[in-house]
């Protein structure tokens, strides 16, 4: 068994209204910057996986990220290993 | 007899008591279920109330669907048994997978607690029969998260197989589609409400409960719960349940 740390992110997908985006899109003017376009605005998850090994820890995150994490009628997930990190 | 229908109580439900009561008000015998009971102690319906089941965290709803009584729900609503989700109990129920869609962020990013104008869609159904006719319905929403959303393809589904059971409509029963006064939250196609394909489980975002009496300003919301009551001793009868029955 091994630790794994991993960062499953989590964005509106492309087409859905993502009114938080759009918020922070419309402030960006009051900080005098221009030109930051389609700002989406997700979640992100980091978790530690014990397990046989690192694709048994994938298989572990995919289902969480899958089931529980996003809603797949209008989230996409991806899931990152966290190289380095102490699990 | 009067029928007993279950009122699920998760942790940070606090519509629970309201809807308790409209429930009564509406002929039932209502009956809390604790979340975490794996039995439906044999009610002849379910009522999943508002409120922000589990703090609502990661997003609406999706705690609770995980819930032992959820699977009790789940397999109850297989077998046909009648389930009416109500603003944070829609959430859950479109979670679960339940009914179809999911509800979004609210479009102003603000929550939003307030009196709305509803109308149903259809009359023969379940959740409806005891409206009597296509009227506006004037009763309170109150949430974050009630902007319906369902993709292009689910939408034209829905209106074709009658699956919209409210939309949001102006006082003169207009739908009320880009109207942000009429459709505060944004949804698309003004949906209120939605049932699922069998038409024995429904969710809407606005409070019937809390409009069951005229005291609290409106008793346009009964109808709806009397509607529920009804099926639900018919269904506990042996009698038909679903659409049209």
């Amino acid at each position: 068994m091994s630790s794994h740390r991993f960062a499953v992110n989590v964005t509106p997908k492309p087409g859905i209204l993502d009114p938080q985006g759009r918020a922070v899109e419309g402030s960006l003017g009051h900080l005098g910057i221009e030109g930051v376009s389609a700002v989406r605005v997700g979640r992100r998850v980091e978790l530690t996986v014990e397990a046989a090994d690192v694709a048994a820890a994938r298989t572990v995150v995919e289902r969480l990220a899958s089931e529980l994490l996003s809603n797949p009628l209008i989230e996409a997930y991806t899931v990152e290993e966290l190289q380095g990190v102490p699990a | 007899m009067t029928v007993r229908i279950g009122v699920v109580v998760f942790p940070g439900s606090n519509c629970d008591r309201d809807t308790l009561h409209g429930l009564t008000v509406a002929g039932a015998e209502p009956v809390e279920l604790w979340h975490e009971q794996a039995s439906l102690d044999g009610v002849a319906a379910v009522v999943l109330p508002g409120g922000f089941a589990y703090g609502d965290y990661l997003r609406a709803g999706v705690i609770a669907r995980f819930s032992p009584v959820m699977r009790a729900v789940a397999a109850f609503s297989e077998e046909g048994g009648l389930v009416l989700g109500i603003c944070n109990g829609f959430q859950v129920l479109a979670e679960a997978g339940l009914v179809p869609g999911a509800l979004l962020r609210n479009r102003s990013l603000r929550f939003l607690g307030r009196d709305v104008t509803i109308a149903p869609e259809r009359l023969d159904t379940p959740f409806t029969h005891a409206i009597g006719e296509r009227r506006p319905l004037r009763m309170p929403i109150a949430h974050g998260e009630g902007c319906y959303y369902a993709d292009e393809a689910t939408l034209d589904a829905l209106e074709r197989d009658g699956q919209v059971l409210f939309r949001y409509v102006g006082r003169d029963g207009a739908v009320a589609d880009d109207d942000k006064r009429a459709n505060p939250n944004g949804s698309l196609r003004a949906i209120a409400g939605v049932m699922n394909a069998r038409g024995n489980v429904a969710g809407l975002m606005p409070h019937p409960e809390r409009a069951s009496e005229t005291i609290l300003g409106s008793d346009d919301g009964i109808g709806i719960l009397r509607s529920l009551v009804e099926s639900a001793a018919l269904a506990r009868a042996g009698g038909p349940v679903g659409v049209g029955a």
